[in-house]
């Protein structure tokens, strides 16, 4: 495959990459998920930790920087692309940075998330800015047409300067337990992707139990994930704690056992500041501070943006905020 | 505003503080010194000792120290409110209940605060798992004041009840004494602990508010020698008591004899068992609910870690690292794991512990992180290269301290998990339903949680085997235990024994029809070497039989532990050879009936009545075998509760002198039919009706050493029972004084005891015992949980 090199960001430096390891199916077989256990910790999480005042702030605005800022449309336009860089340019209000004295913060999204379609736009959209953009390219969100369609559409999207490229699985071998196929596909991939970072979405809503969705989670980093990701935000179930504990513990367990660090990128339904802060102390708690940096660790989401910055209007101003007073995602 | 920038980068929590203005604002309204709540009335504060808050080791109020008079006007109050509490409809008390319940609800938070700050607690733990139990608990026995009397017929409440709760759960424990007594139709007289009375002080405000009749809840607070007034108090009809083995077994001695009802929840060294195929990181997360939740002031906390030797070192290298995740600090901080213990004294008592620990060789790993400068803090500690002979592997520390063993095999993770004297919990991790249900069963205690840990809820049955004590709390076993069957308020003295002949003993002389012991399903030779005589009213001697000595007993009780495995027989085995029994009595039971006659003097017609009285009962028990069942729980979680029965264990029986074949037959058999294995000391003057039966014992299939007979003093071979440990639980039916000697002297091993105190049972009475009764006490209930999901 002809690819170009990528350039990545700056952050993750000292990152190694995860250069992908054999399928190891006794260690798949090995994996166990206790639904009841995995959903009392997940009720409580949020309950065992909270950040109040200017720590809720630093919060906040850490979360900006986290976010996979998104349009996955069918109706999406150039038009609408565009909107949505501009708002990832300036993702919040100066007047809201100068009174929380965070304007010195480079507070930016973690990427811009689109069609293939749109890869040119938004790259040419972010220009200058230092924000990559990523591409959701295998037949999404089915991830269904031929596989060689599939590593077309990721090799065009790297072409047209994507850097981060979003695939989904293919559910039905999760469900019919085809891990070599599975590996084999995401490994193709992975490949197809070059330097261009790989976010393995699980579509987890769609894969019956915690276990599979563990299993699954191991053998797309196995394969070479550089994240793995809950859901399109397509299926009838998005991501929540219980399913993103499942996949944060084997994200751990593979660190165990590889030093790899694997990113984890809950997807859907993530709306509210409450929410994405409960998922960061999820990940503080599960993973450690470190995990909370953008090459490890994204939202995606894009209403989740207004909500972080009315609260952090709120946070400035000591009176609650109105999400109007917010420039549209 | 540079710390925005700094927090940042290093993304700490900060505080999150929860106001306790509220709770400060309803001490400075009582003057911050409280009396007592007696009869509806709040008396002048008395004599005062400080209650302090543990974070910060600051006096919170002053709480007066109960004199043995203010529980004598407590105990008036509350007996004089019990006909008109009792003359209400179930409907009526179940509103009462209702508005408590409520009224907590209401006040919720003041209540968590409280709780947090006297205790030590985190506000976590006292706002989302304490104060939403204690209303959970109140509703629940809401309902159960209503249907009583359709689901426990025939049963009374005790009368007025003195209750004594610890300082680990403060309103949770009085909501777990308080909802179901007074369901029941019981007033109470509560003494909340020492250290934490003030949400008990609310509580008697709550009481106030909804316009419970006076005198029907009465709150004491005090120390020792205040609950030590209210155990011995004579006109209080059962204690109650949440606490230490070692005050609960002070309890039992100073009860004895008393017919006091008596329920006791005592400490525990409950195992936490990690099977290699568990979810592991879920079992980690268990053990912070198991073992750091309330600082480890748990009675049933998961304090013996046993972890399959081949996952032990991934095990324990990911535990340290949840542990250094841990939070302690400040209570009242919403973002803490881990608050204040409860008093210095405990602090001191956990580290002298800990300081043995380091003498007897023992790895300590603590948790990273900082403690506060002040407060009764400890870090989460976790206890390695320890093995059952060390000390803080057999005694309940109390605190955030865990010791881990391993172990190779299921049966192993079994014998290391009952290798203690208590019994209270237990928790399996598996993911294997096979290997769970295989083990739930063997672990001796009252709660077994499968894959979860520290679950409670008012709808399932709480409290211990062993030395863990005995009574439920929670659901309709917990019912049982405020209430008791109506028949025993009407039994009046038996009347005095007529004393016949004296009944020497003097060496044998080789007389063949001695009749010997029946241990282990062999005929025995007495160890004295002597005989007695039976003789007849007439003075004629019609027999002799060995005289049993404390070898006898010890031998017997020997032979019953080993037959334990009695218990694992199908039901319907069991019901086969209590019918068989029943067969073949029945095939001789013109030669039992002229035996009765020959030792009582009973006519013909009477002794012909006993002898189908007891293969009646036999068939009676044969038939129970199989239906005296168990029951699923309704706890509000997507989990089945499994309240099963099992038998106690080895029952040691001592007989009476009337009905001699029937009395006997009549607790042996609900004994056997549970499961139990039995010393029986038959009637000392009529011996010969229970060694004629070896015969018929040994022609029924019943398996050696299910049932073992000794015959001699019964008096003090029952001693010897009672006093022995491996004896679990002890029937005793004699005079007052002899009654008041077995409970006292069963403290050893705490054993569950029924003594007749020289009542005039009617062994004839099927309405009354041809049932429940001894079904009861045969068997304890396990709670099972077992929660699932696909």
């Amino acid at each position: 495959m002809s690819l170009h090199a990528v350039q990545t960001t700056s952050p993750e430096r000292g990152h190694q990459r995860n250069p992908g390891f054999p399928l190891d199916l006794d260690w798949v077989e090995r994996v166990r998920m206790n639904r009841s256990a995995l959903e009392r910790r997940a009720s409580t999480i949020g309950a065992r930790r909270s950040v109040k005042k200017q720590w809720q702030s630093a919060w906040m605005l850490k979360a900006i920087t986290l976010i996979d800022l998104t349009t996955l449309n069918s109706d999406d336009t150039p038009g609408r692309v565009e909107r949505l860089c501009a708002k990832a340019r300036h993702p919040v209000r100066d007047d809201i940075l100068k009174a929380l004295g965070a304007e010195k913060l480079d507070i930016k999204p973690g990427a811009v998330c689109v069609y293939h379609a749109f890869v040119k736009t938004a790259v040419k959209a972010l220009k200058g800015s230092g924000i990559p953009v990523a591409a959701v390219s295998t037949a999404f969100p089915h991830g269904l047409a031929p596989l060689e369609t599939r590593l077309m559409e990721i090799e065009a999207s790297v072409q047209d300067g994507a850097k981060e490229i979003d695939i989904v699985i293919e559910r039905g071998q999760v469900l019919t337990g085809d891990w070599q196929g599975l590996y084999d596909q995401v490994k193709a991939m992975r490949e197809a992707c070059g330097d261009a970072h790989i976010k393995t979405i699980l579509g987890t809503g769609e894969l019956a139990t915690l276990t599979n969705v563990a299993k699954a989670s191991l053998v797309c980093m196995l394969a070479g994930a550089d994240f793995i990701k809950t859901s399109t935000g397509k299926e009838k179930v998005n991501a929540n704690l219980k399913t993103s504990l499942a996949m944060v513990r084997m994200i751990r367990w593979f660190h165990e056992e590889t030093g790899i660090e694997i990113g984890y990128k809950p997807a859907g339904g993530i709306s509210s500041a409450k929410d994405a802060l409960t998922y960061m102390a999820l990940m503080k708690e599960e993973l450690g501070t470190h995990w909370l940096q953008p090459h490890l660790f994204r939202f995606g989401a894009s209403s989740l943006l207004t909500d972080l910055e009315r609260q952090l209007e709120h946070q400035a101003t000591g009176r609650y905020s109105a999400d109007y007073r917010q420039p549209m995602v | 505003m540079n710390e925005i920038t700094n927090i940042f980068e290093s993304l700490d929590y900060g505080p999150a503080p929860e106001a306790a203005a509220p709770a400060e604002v309803w001490l400075d309204l009582h003057g911050r010194k409280f009396g007592q709540f007696i009869g509806g009335k709040w008396t002048k504060p008395g004599k005062t000792f400080a209650s302090i808050n543990p974070a910060n080791e600051k006096e919170l109020a002053r709480i007066t120290d109960g004199t043995r008079a203010d529980v004598d006007k407590a105990v008036k109050a509350a007996r004089a409110a019990l006909p008109g509490w009792q003359a209400l409809s179930g409907f009526e008390r179940a509103k009462y209940l209702y508005a408590i319940a409520r009224q907590i609800s209401k006040d919720s938070r003041l209540f968590a605060v409280l709780e947090s700050i006297d205790n030590g607690k985190p506000i976590r733990e006292s706002r989302d798992a304490d104060i939403p139990l204690v209303i959970r608990h109140f509703y629940h026995h809401a309902g159960w004041a209503q249907h009583l009397e359709r689901e426990l017929p025939d049963m009374v409440p005790y009368g007025v009840c003195g209750q004594i709760i610890p300082w680990n759960f403060p309103l949770l424990m009085l909501a777990w004494k308080i909802a179901p007594a007074l369901a029941a139709g019981n007033t109470v007289v509560l003494k909340p602990a020492e250290f934490t009375s003030l949400t008990a002080l609310l509580f008697a405000e709550v009481c106030e508010k909804v316009g419970l009749p006076a005198g029907v809840v009465n709150i004491i607070t005090g120390q020792g020698e205040t609950g030590a007034a209210l155990v011995d108090h004579p006109d209080v009809d059962k204690i109650a008591f949440t606490g230490s083995t070692e005050v609960g077994k002070i309890i039992r001695r100073a009860t004895a004899g008393s017919g006091k009802g008596l329920s006791l929840e005592l400490g525990g060294k409950s195992p936490y068992i990690v099977f290699e195929d568990a979810d592991i990181d879920s079992a980690i997360e268990g053990l912070v609910d198991a073992i750091w939740f309330n600082q480890g002031q748990v009675c049933c906390a998961g304090s013996r870690l046993l972890v399959q030797e081949s996952i032990e070192d991934k095990f324990l290298k990911r535990l340290r690292a949840r542990m250094d995740k841990l939070r302690v600090g400040d209570p009242l901080d919403k973002a803490v794991d881990i608050g204040a213990l409860v008093d210095p004294i405990q602090v001191q008592r956990i580290r002298s512990l800990l300081a043995t620990g380091e003498k007897e060789g023992m790895v300590k790993y603590e948790a990273k992180g900082a403690l506060p400068p002040t407060g009764c803090y400890l870090k989460p500690t976790l206890i390695t290269g320890v093995s059952p002979s060390h000390t803080l592997v057999q005694e309940e520390i109390f605190g955030p301290v865990l010791v881990s063993m391993s172990f190779r095999t299921p049966e192993e993770a079994v014998a290391l998990a009952n290798n203690t004297v208590y019994g209270l919990a237990s928790t399996v991790w598996t993911e294997n339903i096979n290997l769970a249900l295989d083990i739930a069963p063997q672990i001796k205690a009252g709660v077994v949680w499968v894959n979860c840990s520290n679950q409670f809820d008012a709808a399932v049955g709480f409290g211990g085997y062993k030395e863990s004590g005995f009574g439920r709390e929670g659901g309709k076993e917990g019912m049982r235990v405020y209430m008791k069957p109506a028949f025993e308020k009407k039994l009046k003295p038996a009347a005095p024994v007529k004393t016949a002949a004296n009944i020497d003993t003097y060496e044998t002389d080789g007389i063949d029809h001695t009749a010997k012991m029946y241990i282990g399903g062999k005929q025995a030779r007495g160890d004295s070497g002597y005989a007695r005589t039976v003789i007849a009213p007439d003075g004629t001697a019609v027999g002799e039989v060995s005289d049993g000595n404390r070898k006898d007993v010890r031998n017997a009780v020997e032979a019953a532990r080993k037959a334990l495995g009695w218990a694992n027989t199908t039901a319907h085995l069991r019901a086969q050879i209590l019918y068989f029994l029943g067969e073949n009595l029945d095939y001789r039971r013109a030669e039992f009936a002229d035996r009765i006659r020959a030792m009582t003097g009973a006519t013909a017609a009477a002794a012909k009545k006993e002898v189908d009285a007891s293969i009646e009962r036999l068939f009676a028990f044969a038939g129970w075998a199989d239906k005296f069942d168990g029951a699923v729980h309704n706890a509000p979680l997507r989990a089945i509760a499994a309240a099963m029965i099992e038998p106690i264990g080895v029952i040691g029986i001592a007989a009476p002198d009337e009905n001699p074949l029937l009395a006997p037959i009549a607790m042996l058999a609900p004994a056997v039919a549970m499961g139990n294995t039995t010393v029986l000391i038959p009637s000392e003057r009529h011996p010969l009706a229970m060694t004629d039966l070896y015969q018929v014992i040994e022609t029924s299939d019943v398996p050696g050493g299910v049932i073992n007979i000794v015959t001699g003093d019964q008096p003090s071979l029952a001693r010897v029972l009672t006093e022995h440990d491996g004896v679990d639980a002890l029937w005793y039916v004699g005079d007052v004084d002899h009654s008041a000697e077995m409970e006292r002297q069963s403290t050893g091993n705490l054993k569950q005891t029924w003594t007749t105190r020289g009542l005039d049972f009617d062994w004839f009475d099927k309405d009354n015992l041809e049932g429940r009764f001894f079904l009861d006490r045969a068997t304890q209930v396990k709670n099972v949980w077992v929660p699932y999901g696909a």
